[in-house]
């Protein structure tokens, strides 16, 4: 189905003088799509032409508007040699092709050359009419959103959530094609450009087809990379999660995804719309006969014993009798063998229910990392995958089946990884490559989950949380913690007890997640950014033995991450770790490895217990005291972490109550007499067989060292906070004051002769001294968190380590934090209190759950109890004993697989690579069983925002004619002549107001404001080079102009659509080569995000009182 | 270990206004870092030198960058590259134009050319500003002078537009542009006591009531050049001093009314044909470019310094000019009035400025 293109030149400015004679540029600009190419005239003699030229129509397939850009070139022209090239712009048209998004681009847009950077802006306009209306999008992929939020649009809910979809594309790299020996680098880099863009174009249609043909309508958590491989090619691959999204329509529930800052005011609409929904799940359900509160499964749960409680078969079954799945819970019971465990036909069945949800999908996977109360129900841990491979070059550009098998491999892996953790999916998706000559290890991670069945099928993600609450009684604020697996079939050693919140289920004692913190997990005090950083060294090699010496060294970085992660995070008292992103880069003598995520301290969790020290040579009394002085700076340290992030966990009060927390090992004995199934029980056994457990001996100088790094981490200054994650718990009253940046720091080693040691400490300081950098650069944003601070690191050439950072500063006001954590108190139901959301309900009714627990299980609760004294005169070294036997058990585990897989590639598929795996443990997140929607139709709010917001523009537009008539008048009584002064005087008048300011943000919000339209995916890769290295500042001073130009045209792209910010903005490739000898450099970019307009929350007001107004646009919108 | 590269690039763009003091002082990087360590920022934040370097030379990297769009800052204003909150661009801006009166002081009605920036060195040598920091001011005053000399219409009001500038600043360039352009002599020994804002004040009366654009605001160089056909007519006020009558009409209308109401009067009495002699003959010779050159030269020698040594005060100056201007009014065979009010009323207001220690 064609389409016409329609493009017309407006005007130039600020044009670079192209003429050294006249000074002068005499300008013109050919505009060129697919193979057509229109130009207009000449303008002569300008650097502020004005070319206004006619509506240049191009008449093409749609299958190329979503692959090609629009590319527009400005030229100055020259009678008598070839024309000069000034810069060009591609303007991406995909946001015109869906309907929902932006209807016409028109603006300024940096005029881009990839020698001289930005030179000059161009005025374009730009449209795109589709034939056929109504058979709009039917035929091809155009009109699927693209999002690279990870979470479900603000505005929207997901009707349906379809799954994964990902694809790949691959092509020769045109650096590296025999033409680039003879032309010039700008030909060379205008060809990478272009190609890369149509590549990106093709991948998103592909991606496109795939969701239309899954029924989805969007792509959320869109993920888009750049594989430069150097000789063997260009990879572009994409992931994302297939939705079907709907704008909320009045009346709807809305808001259900909640960030901190709306939270509350959504709190108190909440109960009727639920009551509402009641009938229809309750209807099955006889013993329901309470009011109708959330927590509806209460009376029930109070005459059956938890954790066994019957009622929970029982209304899932009512639930979902109208799918076939009624029937499941009775074969779940029978077949699953686990009778007489804890929670075991809760979970089998869980675990079937959703399985047939999703077990006709190839890859269960979901690249978003926040989610609607109730979708999440468990979660495994995070899994991962890695595998190094040797490149080779693409032969066959049309079937990139070696890439595509590589990573299949590779997700095969994640799942059955989360399979073995009890879970059927995986949530917080992401892959990556790290690319070193011809050496490429590729990276999946994700968290393994258990979804709610419901949200497969009928997909009511927001409405459908009402009946979540049948499924997993779990107060929403712990039950994501509660562990997934059989506790009796633990994939690893791992201490469980009883959830500290509702002392219900069991609960991991960490959790780490790649997710973000759900928004209504209680947590006490405030959390932090967690860094492990990690360089080993290797020998230069080719070839095989390269990958191979690779792949030896990564079960140990994996190892060593893991151990400073989990000593980083009992140095600062916290239990939990979401976010997780591990980073393993390759260089041609190092391996770096960063791993960071934000350390929270979950109030579910048992607390983490300190850090004890133990010197191998005991007697020594020098030692001994060497021994006991670090032992008191690490307390010290702890202690003073815990007074830093607030952390006061209610410890008193839960062993006056004398909750059941139970040592595993008991509580598994304990089961062992209930059940059959002591096979496992006696292999578990075998991994609590030690006591003597410690966590760190001082027996050599690493060690020593290794304790040193621990404590070299500086804690951020008062008034900063950070965290990798969208938002930081504790804080919720942010400002609209928001500072995104990027920073860029590339170290040289000078020193060939460095050890692993010596290593780790550069890269360790070369992370702390760029926080420190921030903290000071941001200090008059006091108090403000740094919120998605996302660490890239790479090592561009030997003796290299270059580190990107891209995040945002966000300001929040101070006082009002106090106030809530005055309020909150040290009581765990209290604890409650900081999400205001749940207070009416949820405290509540956990109060309730607790009470009735111990009303219903007399049993269970003393033998509970009892071995909770037991626990509680025991040191603390057990909980370390368990994390380290855990990894040693995760290294027979790697090491077996390691083995295999090998033998696997080797002698089955051929490919002269060896893979590795790795599992972690973590546990489970539960989503929020309220839809804590304020009943607001938002959705008309949207349409109304939108026409508000033209009519203001229109408003806006009328006062600039309105002042230039005073002006031309003024002008008349002391005539200036030319239009010169006249614009001078209204930029002046405006304050500059020309150019809209455009916000950008890595998070997926902006505080205090809400989005009112998402206009589209923001997907631009860039590339500059200089030959004047030193005159333009050397690399520094290149990267500077190089990430401003950036910015600045992705502001521009913005703009023109028509917005004002950027969300889920992320820099996902910096590469720098640099030769100062030559006087020469090259850099890479590539960023994205999504263009949204969107308008302050207090705006908001004046447009509530126009309800009827918006309800009759809502109507004309719909018709 | 040698870092190779270090940038920060924030979406809005970060610029801390004692930095950008430091470097439009013309400081060193290393300097600056100095400085600001002696300033105690260091304490507010838990920094240490590098991360202050770091800084530094991250600002530093952007003002540069920033420093083509303010030499014509009406670019600042729509250009993309920066995004920068309109009072931020003011701010810049001011201060970018903002220049030292002791710097000015030395320049002013010299001619803005390449052989006077070659004496900068000594210049800054003399006023303690770093000469990075002379070339600035220095390059703005010539721009400034570039642009306005092609364009019509009132030269307060042009600059102001054309670099986005207050209205005190714009003045003062106004003065500047216009003291460079008449090339006054203002270095010579006599003149040294007077300050930049004297010499801007009494640029200020020039253009508003000796220019062309006093009279027609639509000419060419309206404002930087004295109207021509005004300094012709001033020849005819010759007739104060060369007619004898005249002189002695004047001389004894101006002591009936002086008598008695100053201490001073007997000097004034004495002076007075001197004193008006000077003034006469200053008007009578601004024909000569030469002699407009020597204007506030001959203000001093010829009224100044004789009223100062016989210790007049500004008030006896104030009430000896009123009187003397106002007395010619009242001269039968005097037909120059307009003539004489447009002359006297920039002196007296140019000498009540310039008569102070």
């Amino acid at each position: 189905m064609p389409g016409k293109l329609k493009a017309k030149i407006v005007a130039g400015r600020h044009l670079p003088v192209m003429d050294r004679a006249s000074d002068l540029t005499d300008a013109f600009v050919e505009v060129k799509f697919g193979n057509t190419t229109f130009k207009t005239d000449v303008f002569p003699k300008s650097l502020n032409p004005q070319w206004n030229s006619e509506w240049f129509k191009f008449e093409v397939d749609d299958e190329d508007l979503q692959d090609e850009p629009l590319q527009i070139t400005v030229l100055d022209h020259d009678t008598y040699s070839a024309n000069d090239a000034i810069g060009k712009v591609y303007i991406d048209i995909d946001p015109l092709l869906c309907a929902e998004a932006a209807s016409v681009i028109s603006g300024w847009f940096p005029i881009y050359d990839t020698i001289h950077g930005i030179r000059g802006e161009i005025n374009v306009l730009v449209k795109v009419e589709l034939f056929n209306d109504l058979n709009r999008f039917r035929q091809s992929s155009c009109g699927v959103k693209f999002l690279c939020t990870t979470s479900i649009p603000r505005g929207y809910r997901a009707a349906m959530v379809h799954g994964f979809v990902e694809e790949l594309v691959v092509n020769e790299d045109p650096e590296y094609q025999w033409i680039d020996r003879i032309r010039t680098p700008r030909a060379s880099n205008e060809a990478r450009q272009r190609l890369i863009s149509l590549m990106s174009g093709e991948l998103q249609r592909k991606i496109g087809l795939k969701v239309l043909e899954m029924g989805g309508n969007a792509v959320v958590g869109y993920l888009q990379c750049f594989d430069l491989e150097g000789e063997s090619g260009l990879v572009v691959r994409a992931i994302g999660t297939a939705c079907t999204l709907e704008k909320h329509s009045s009346g709807s529930l809305v808001n259900t995804h909640t960030h901190p800052n709306t939270a509350p005011a959504s709190n108190a609409c909440n109960s009727p719309s639920k009551d509402g929904k009641e009938p229809v799940f309750g209807e099955d359900l006889p013993s329901s006969s309470g009011p109708p509160t959330p927590f509806r499964i209460l009376p029930t749960s109070s005459f059956s014993p938890p954790p066994f409680s019957p009622s929970k078969p029982c209304s899932r079954q009512s639930s979902s009798s109208d799918t076939d799945l009624s029937l499941t819970p009775k074969t779940g019971m029978g077949s699953g063998g686990s009778a007489g465990k804890e929670a075991g036909p809760l979970k089998t069945l869980l675990r079937q229910q959703t399985q047939t949800a999703l077990e006709q999908r190839e890859f269960p996977f979901f690249t978003l990392t926040s989610f609607p109360p109730g979708f999440l129900v468990h979660v495994g841990g995070v899994v991962s995958a890695r595998s190094v491979k040797l490149l080779d070059r693409i032969h066959n550009p049309d079937e990139p089946e070696t890439r595509d098998a590589w990573w299949e491999e590779i997700r095969q892996e994640i799942k059955s990884h989360a399979k073995a953790l009890g879970c059927h999916a995986v949530v917080g998706y992401s892959e990556n490559t790290s690319i070193c000559e011809e050496v490429c290890i590729l990276s999946a991670s994700g968290t393994a989950t258990i979804l709610n069945p419901r949200y497969m099928r009928e997909g009511c993600l927001d409405i459908g949380s009402t009946d979540h609450r049948f499924d997993d009684p779990s107060p929403p604020s712990c039950g994501f913690c509660h562990i997934p697996y059989d506790e009796l079939n633990m994939p690893f050693p791992a201490q469980l007890t009883y959830c500290y919140n509702c002392r219900r289920q069991k609960v991991p004692d960490v959790l780490f997640t790649t997710i973000d913190l759900p928004a209504e997990a209680a947590v006490t005090g405030k959390g932090c950014l967690i860094q492990a950083r990690l360089c080993r060294l290797k020998k230069k090699a080719q070839g095989e033995v390269n990958a191979t010496a690779i792949s030896n060294l990564l079960p140990f970085m994996e190892y060593e991450l893991h151990t400073q992660l989990m000593n980083k995070l009992k140095l600062r008292s916290m239990n939990a770790l979401f976010g997780l992103h591990i980073q393993i880069s390759v260089g041609e003598n190092m391996l770096l490895g960063l791993a960071s995520a934000t350390g929270v301290y979950l109030t579910a969790l048992p607390a983490p217990g300190g850090i004890q020290i133990a010197g191998k040579t005991s007697g020594d009394l020098n030692n001994e005291q060497h021994i006991q002085s670090i032992q008191k700076r690490i307390n010290d340290t702890i202690a003073k972490n815990k007074e830093l992030h607030q952390i006061n966990p209610p410890e008193l009060t839960e062993e006056g109550v004398g909750s059941p927390i139970p040592e595993p090992r008991h509580r598994s004995r304990l089961f062992r007499s209930h059940s059959e199934s002591s096979d496992e029980v006696s292999e578990l056994d075998l991994s609590h067989g030690k006591k003597d457990a410690f966590v760190l001996e001082i027996d050599d100088t690493d060690a020593v060292e290794d304790i040193h790094s621990l404590l070299i981490d500086a804690s951020p200054p008062t008034g900063f906070y950070t965290c990798n994650t969208e938002t930081m718990p504790g804080i919720y009253n942010w400002t609209t004051a928001v500072q995104m940046f990027t920073s860029v720091r590339v170290l040289r080693l000078s020193n060939a002769n460095l050890s692993n040691q010596s290593l780790n400490k550069i890269f360790t300081d070369l992370c702390e001294n760029l926080l420190k950098s921030f903290y000071f650069k941001l200090r008059s944003n006091i108090p403000c968190c740094l919120c998605h601070l996302n660490f890239t690191v790479a090592v561009p050439e030997e003796e290299l380590i270059q580190v990107s950072v891209t995040a945002v500063a966000m300001t929040f006001d101070q006082d009002q934090t106090q106030e809530r954590f005055i309020t909150k108190g040290g009581n765990e139901t209290e604890e409650q209190l900081q999400f205001p959301l749940e207070l009416c309900a949820d405290s509540s009714s956990t109060n309730t759950q607790t009470s009735s627990k111990f009303s219903g299980v007399p049993e269970n609760t003393i033998v509970s109890s009892r071995v909770f004294l037991n626990r509680s005169q025991k040191p603390h070294s057990v909980l370390f004993f368990s994390v380290c036997l855990f990894f040693c058990v995760l290294y027979v585990f790697c090491s077996l697989l390691l083995f295999l897989l090998l033998l696997l590639c080797i002698f089955g598929c051929g490919l002269r690579a060896c893979v590795f795996y790795f599992i972690f443990c973590a546990r489970v997140l539960c989503a929020r069983v309220f839809s804590p929607a304020a009943s607001v139709d938002y959705g008309s709010f949207a349409d109304r925002c939108s026409t508000w917001l033209e009519l203001l523009r229109l408003k806006a537009h009328t006062i600039r004619r309105g002042s230039v008539k005073t002006i031309s008048s003024l002008e008349n009584c002391s005539p200036l002549t030319e239009g010169r002064p006249r614009s001078l005087r209204s930029s002046r008048s405006f304050g500059g107001s020309s150019v809209t300011m455009v916000k950008m943000t890595p998070l997926s919000f902006l505080p205090g404001t809400r989005i009112i339209k998402y206009l589209g995916i923001i997907n631009m890769f860039f590339i500059r080079e200089t030959t004047s290295l030193r005159e333009e500042g050397g690399v520094s001073g290149f990267l500077h102009s190089f990430i401003a130009e950036v910015f600045a045209m992705v502001r521009a792209h913005v703009a023109a659509l028509g917005g004002n910010a950027v969300v889920s903005y992320s820099m996902k490739d910096c590469v720098l080569m640099e030769n100062p000898n030559k006087n020469q450099a090259q850099c890479l970019i590539n960023v994205s995000g999504d263009a949204v307009i969107c308008v302050r929350e207090t705006d908001q007001e004046p447009m509530t009182s126009m309800t009827n107004i918006g309800q009759s646009c809502t109507a004309d919108g719909a018709t | 270990m040698a870092v190779e590269l270090d940038v920060f690039v924030g979406n809005t763009t970060i610029m801390d206004e004692e930095v950008y003091q430091l470097w439009l002082d013309g400081y060193t990087v290393n300097d600056a870092v100095k400085v600001r360590m002696a300033g105690g920022v260091l304490d507010e934040c838990e920094a240490n030198q590098d991360v202050l370097l770091s800084d530094t030379m991250d600002q530093y990297r952007t003002f540069q960058m920033c420093e083509r769009l303010l030499q014509s800052p009406a670019k600042l204003a729509n250009q993309l590259l920066f995004q920068i909150p309109p009072h931020r661009q003011t701010m810049l801006i001011e201060r970018y134009y903002a220049f030292d009166d002791a710097f000015v002081r030395e320049v002013l009605g010299k001619k803005l050319s390449k052989g006077t920036k070659k004496d900068l060195d000594d210049i800054g040598a003399k006023t303690g500003v770093t000469l990075k920091s002379c070339r600035r001011q220095f390059d703005n005053f010539k721009r400034v002078f570039k642009v306005v000399e092609e364009l019509k219409g009132p030269l307060v009001e042009n600059i102001r537009q054309h670099f986005l500038l207050s209205d005190k600043l714009a003045r003062d360039y106004a003065a500047i542009v216009f003291f460079a352009n008449n090339r006054f002599e203002t270095g010579k020994k006599k003149l040294q006591y007077l300050t930049f804002q004297d010499f801007a004040f009494c640029a200020g009366q020039l253009i508003n009531n000796w220019t062309v654009g006093a009279v027609d605001n639509m000419a060419e160089d309206m404002d930087v050049d004295l109207d021509k056909e005004f300094l012709q007519e001033l020849k005819e006020l010759k007739v104060l001093i060369t007619d004898k009558d005249l002189l002695d009409q004047h001389k004894s209308l101006v002591c009936t009314a002086l008598r008695g109401k100053t201490k001073a009067f007997t000097e004034m009495e004495a002076n007075f044909k001197n004193l008006s002699r000077g003034l006469v003959n200053i008007a009578t010779k601004l024909t000569n470019t030469k002699d407009v050159r020597d204007f506030f030269i001959d203000l001093v020698e010829k009224f100044i310094e004789p009223c100062r040594s016989d210790r007049w005060t500004s008030a006896d100056v104030k009430l000896y000019l009123t009187h003397y201007t106002n007395s010619a009014h009242i001269l039968d065979s005097f037909k120059h009035q307009a003539v004489w009010d447009r002359y006297m009323g920039v002196i007296k207001s140019c000498i009540f400025k310039m008569y102070h220690d």
